[in-house]
């Protein structure tokens, strides 16, 4: 560490390692079975061929055929590669709630116990579980205010795409479906409270933030029409500003007959501090990797626990899990449900985790959870508004919840370098900085949020990197421009990212694409 | 070797801090003088040059004798190829035009200019967009969308295009005012044409929504959107703009890039109709305009389509009016309201306040509107 910058002289680790299918070698394995012994298959024959013929493969799977001391290189390499939310202060990636999540819950998800259970076991035989899914819904019905959960989508937006199939089916049951085709939303709530509606057939509505950096209530009214099947919308948005008038957007929505579904994603700054129900909400849906720690799986396995009122109940996904003051029990008797979203009942290991953390924290501790979360992240808005060439937009002078919008338009119009030189240089010193989710509403923005994880200590230590990379933009811009200097590999072109041709997230789709 | 040629209008921006509104013709200029008005575009051009030694020896610069360009140019440590000639300290808009052409007829890949909406004018009149240009920012009137960001960031643009690192390109409003109609207090501005210049997001929108790609393809659910739901009982009025033309080219319409063409059953009924003919054709049928807002400045009305007059908006009525934008071209509007200016004050008042706008398929957003 750099004392008088307060900075690493951090390098990334370099393996210029292959994708693993390049590692395959024809024949190679990893494990060698044993040949069957006479005495066994005299009992259940080679073991194949008492399969039914449907169940057996035409051809093998296209999987890698490595030794496993190679696989184990090549994901350690992998590893190394990787600036893990376990290894940097990682409160760079605002919205995310990036905190620390505690490795018993990882050791109480490893354990046999739940491992060795199978989602199609009868009822009788997993009634520890179903009392932890059934006792993490009562947790949350405390929290939200709201009546009842469901912890069948995988994530955020499959829990919104729930709610939008909910609603679709709601207005349905009235013979409206076919009237109320437009869902309302706001530019700085999550993107997927537009995509999700659209992909169920939903038309679109944005709400553009007013001159305090509010979703407009004037516009609002605007937008709803008979045509209005619902609102999405979350509180705090991205911005970090809580908006005093949500009761009012959902008044207006209901007057209209919408439907009001909460995004709250990420709860971390109103834990026992404000709740969707007496906001009005018909809706409301917490990722549990998120705001309870579950943690992040990198794309999965996640959940996004979805609750609504008692009205709403009927629509929920089965099977739910209910309690007859004898036994748990899953319930598939629900009127009018969407159906089934997800196989089984969830990602009982996040259920789990995020059960276990509520546990640990306690109502008192859950709500000091988000006091920290707030203190933590106003200390930051102090510190970062003392840096040259930064800004918050909107709500100038005022405090925000859990995270801040900022805006490094100054430190561009004056020095040329954007927010995305930033997080280029940040990296050479072991930090990751998020700019913001798309379309780029703030000018050259970045999202940071402390959450409750961090110490002062490290807040301070972010700081004093982005105060030198500004240090650095000021005295020989092009340092910034050109990093990072020390990563795994230089600047990633994102046009590339526009254009199907030139992208691939499978091998398949990469060979498909390449060998033509 | 690529050749870049510089074109510098030594006037531009004198009349900006003596309170003149421009510097076009010799009796502004004149003024402007006597005003005590300093040239401000050498200085600025320079800015921008700067940016560009380090790569000195991979380009030819071409530009024009002087104040034009070969003083700044050698001053910065350029070796400039000097053509044409001028009379010292009395240049005047015919010097752009004859640059533009004789730069043009030297097959210049790219023309870097600094100045205002007059000087983007000339160059778009001398010679349309037969070339990659870039506007280093110096002005008084700046309407127009064809500058870079600031004079740093234009020359960082060209540096970027000599070393082929800009891929694309894209079309850009060239807008100008009468100055002299703004001097006595009302504004008039026109739509003149589209130069093209280098896309790279990070220094000509100072925003970012994606590539031109991006945009591209946003225009082309928009013109998707608003052919779906087409009304076989109304005329299409169809408002200027590259947003709003992706309709006709959606359709497989011919259609005048800067003018109002009409469209009826998703047929062409007929290509730059005047206020009188838009009368004439509502007159008969029921109609809703279609119209996007100027990037960057955000008018609706009364700029650049002025032959949707005060009456001709009236007889259409304001429920019929179809904004339509890219997300893109809303944000770089950094939140500033709509504006609209039709001359009508009664009818402005009418149409202020919130509308609809189509930002893509089945996507639109709720916009304000204002005076």
């Amino acid at each position: 560490m750099n004392k008088q910058t307060r900075t690493r002289n951090f390098h990334q680790a370099k393996w210029d390692e292959p994708v693993i299918y390049e590692l395959s070698n024809e024949g190679e394995r990893g494990i060698l079975f044993p040949e069957i012994e006479q005495e066994i298959e005299n009992i259940i024959g080679d073991g194949l061929s008492k399969l039914p013929e449907s169940m057996i493969r035409q051809k093998p799977p296209n999987l890698p055929e490595i030794s496993q001391m190679r696989v184990l290189k090549h994901y350690l390499r992998l590893s190394q590669q990787t600036l893990g939310a376990d290894f940097n202060v990682d409160i760079g990636q605002g919205t995310c709630t990036m905190k620390y999540s505690p490795k018993i819950n990882e050791k109480l998800a490893s354990s046999h116990k739940l491992i060795a259970l199978h989602p199609a076991q009868d009822e009788d035989t997993v009634q520890g579980i179903l009392e932890i899914i059934h006792k993490l819904d009562l947790f949350l019905r405390e929290i939200s205010g709201l009546d009842k959960f469901t912890f069948q989508p995988g994530g955020g937006s499959q829990a919104i795409l729930a709610m939008a199939s909910i609603i679709y089916a709601y207005h349905d049951s009235k013979d409206e479906s076919k009237q109320r085709d437009e869902i309302i939303t706001t530019m700085f709530s999550h993107p997927s409270d537009a995509a999700a509606p659209n992909v169920k057939g939903y038309k679109i509505i944005n709400i553009y933030p007013n001159e305090d950096g509010l979703p407009d209530v004037k516009a609002l009214e605007k937008a709803v029409s008979n045509h209005t099947a619902g609102l999405l919308i979350a509180n705090p948005e991205d911005t970090g500003i809580f908006n005093p008038k949500i009761k009012e957007f959902t008044r207006i929505v209901h007057e209209a007959g919408g439907v009001c579904g909460y995004d709250q994603a990420n709860a971390n700054g109103i834990l026992g501090i404000t709740r969707a129900k007496e906001a009005d909400f018909d809706f409301c849906f917490f990722n549990l990797h998120k705001t309870f720690s579950s943690p992040h799986g990198c794309g999965g396995p996640a959940t996004g626990a979805l609750g609504v009122t008692d009205k709403f109940i009927k629509y929920l996904p089965v099977p739910l899990v209910e309690f007859d003051e004898e036994k748990y029990y899953f319930n598939y008797n629900v009127s009018n449900t969407i159906g089934k979203i997800r196989s089984f009942y969830g990602v009982v290991p996040a259920i789990l985790k995020a059960y276990s953390w509520i546990m640990s924290l306690g109502s008192v501790g859950l709500k000091e959870v988000s006091q920290i979360a707030v203190l933590n992240n106003n200390y930051l808005l102090k510190k970062i508004l003392e840096i040259r060439g930064a800004s918050a937009p909107y709500a100038k002078g005022r405090h925000r919840i859990e995270q801040v919008r900022y805006s490094w338009e100054e430190l561009y119009n004056e020095t040329g370098v954007t927010t995305e030189d930033v997080t280029c240089r940040m990296a050479d010193f072991g930090f990751h900085m998020w700019s913001s989710h798309h379309p780029f509403i703030v000018p050259q923005p970045f999202t940071l949020e402390p959450t409750e994880s961090y110490s002062k200590a490290e807040i301070d230590e972010y700081i004093a990197g982005l105060k030198r990379v500004v240090e650095e933009s000021y005295e020989n811009p092009e340092l910034v421009k050109s990093a990072p200097h020390r990563s795994v590999v230089h600047k990633i072109e994102t046009d590339a990212l526009d254009d199907p041709a030139r992208w691939a997230i499978t091998w398949r789709a990469y060979l498909k694409k390449t060998q033509k | 070797m690529k050749k870049i040629g510089l074109i510098v209008n030594p006037i531009a921006g004198m009349g900006g801090k003596v309170g003149l509104k421009g510097t076009d013709g010799p009796t502004i200029l004149a003024k402007a003088r006597s005003l005590g008005a300093e040239q401000v575009s050498q200085e600025r051009t320079i800015k921008a040059l700067e940016r560009l030694i380090f790569l000195k020896e991979e380009f030819e610069l071409i530009t024009y004798p002087g104040e034009m360009g070969e003083n700044i140019a050698k001053q910065c440590g350029f070796n400039p190829k000097v053509i044409g000639s001028i009379i010292k300290g009395k240049t005047t808009a015919g010097d752009t035009q004859q640059a533009s052409k004789e730069l043009c007829n030297l097959k210049i890949d790219f023309l870097l200019f600094s100045g205002g909406d007059g000087t983007a004018r000339d160059i778009y009149e001398a010679i349309g967009d037969e070339v990659v240009v870039l506007g280093i920012p110096t002005g008084v009137k700046m309407h127009s969308a064809v500058y870079a960001h600031n004079p740093m960031r234009a020359g960082d643009l060209v540096a970027l295009f000599l070393q082929g690192k800009v891929k694309e390109l894209r079309k850009a409003e060239v807008m100008d005012i009468d100055e002299e109609a703004f001097r006595a207090g009302t504004i008039s501005a026109k739509l003149y044409g589209y130069l093209k210049i280098p896309f790279e997001k990070k220094y000509t929108q100072g925003l970012k929504t994606g590539s031109s790609a991006t945009e591209k393809y946003s225009q082309e659910a928009i013109a998707q959107e608003i052919v779906d739901n087409m009304d076989d009982d109304y005329l299409y009025i169809i408002g200027p703009g590259t947003t709003t033309k992706s309709i006709m080219e959606k359709l497989e319409l011919d259609y005048t890039l800067l003018g109002i063409d009409l469209i009826y059953r998703k047929k062409l009924i007929e290509l730059d109709l005047n206020e009188k003919k838009l009368l004439k054709h509502i007159k008969e049928k029921n109609a809703k305009i279609v119209i996007t807002p100027i990037g960057g400045q955000g008018f609706l009305f009364g700029r650049g389509n002025q032959q949707l007059s005060p009456h001709v908006i009236r007889s259409v009525g304001k429920h019929n009016i179809i904004v339509v934008a890219t997300k893109h071209k809303i944000n770089s509007l950094n939140g500033r309201s709509f504006l609209i200016d039709t001359g009508d004050n009664e009818l402005d008042l009418l149409l202020r306040g919130y509308t609809p706008v189509i930002t893509g398929f089945r996507e639109k957003i709720i916009y304000k509107i204002d005076l």
